[in-house]
């Protein structure tokens, strides 16, 4: 990905020395023809085009948010109903990914997500122990979990 | 143009003052640690989140300045509110505070896997998870 990006720049800044233009409008117009050229040329890398990383990035980011709001509306309906008749517990949540940093991420979203928390995760990073404020939808949370954050942070870090 | 940005501004922070008043009021009316935690980690953050976009509208309208550090602000609210719920949940559990009410504690389960420290034990209790699935 680094690599595309330096290759994307010099194109940049080659498109500049070409045109004997020394501006940011000439450098960015560079910038997008070399994107052009890396395109055409993306499978002669050995990592995908970069830019489709970068959309999974904002894909993740987006998600993020709706879920975010989502979950303060579910808060405030918990919070308000005059008669408390939930029953927590914790579930374990089997996880597929494996480098630190989408744990991380991923628990930080489960976190932020309607009625979920996570308290632990195991010693072989395997398993992450989630508390939620009702246990009766488990399975849908569980199975929320694995198609959205988990598919979106996957397609970030595919190769 | 300035009035509409007043408008936003108003009710970005009405908004966010709106949460931080659920927040306070979860963390009084939930029944035990890990309810309160939840309203605690999630509606303060998006109140935070509010006020702060408005400070940053109010700079960005009023004075013509693209404050930085309040979107740094908020960026650091979102890696670190998480981070305190689930340190706080998890020592309250370790310290053995129990759960209202609540009918499944896996989390139990696999503490006592990692005391008898046996391999085997594990592996069947994420077999047993793998078939829940």
């Amino acid at each position: 990905m680094a690599v595309q990006i330096l290759l994307n720049v010099c194109l940049g800044f080659m498109w500049m020395f070409l045109t004997t233009t020394y501006d940011l409008v000439a450098f960015i117009k560079g910038y997008f023809f070399g994107l052009l050229i890396l395109f055409v040329f993306r499978n002669f890398f050995s990592s995908r085009f970069y830019l489709y990383r970068i959309y999974a990035v904002v894909k993740l980011l987006f998600i993020f948010i709706k879920e975010l709001i989502l979950a303060n509306i579910a808060v405030v309906k918990i919070v308000l109903t005059p008669k408390l008749h939930n029953s927590p517990g914790i579930f374990a949540y089997p996880t597929r990914l494996e480098k630190d940093w989408e744990i991380t991420t991923l628990s930080n979203l489960i976190t932020l997500t309607p009625g979920t928390l996570v308290v632990d995760i195991s010693e072989d990073k395997k398993i992450l122990f989630v508390h939620a404020v009702d246990m009766n939808d488990v399975q849908d949370e569980i199975e929320a979990i694995q198609t959205s954050f988990e598919k979106a942070i996957m397609e970030v870090s595919r190769k | 143009m300035i009035e509409i940005a007043n408008i936003i501004i108003v009710i970005f922070i009405i908004l966010g003052a709106f949460f931080h008043l659920i927040a306070a009021l979860g963390v009084i009316r939930l029944p035990d640690v890990y309810t309160r935690n939840h309203a605690a980690s999630k509606a303060a953050t998006l109140g935070v989140l509010c006020i702060l976009l408005a400070a940053f509208f109010y700079f960005y309208f009023h004075e013509s300045e693209f404050n930085t550090r309040v979107l740094l602000c908020i960026v650091f609210m979102f890696l670190t509110a998480p981070v305190a719920g689930h340190l706080l949940g998890r020592a309250a559990y370790h310290h053995g505070v129990k759960m209202k009410g609540s009918k499944v504690d896996d989390y139990q389960e696999y503490l006592e896997i990692k005391k008898s420290n046996e391999q085997q034990k594990y592996e069947e209790f994420k077999k047993k998870l793998g078939k829940n699935l």
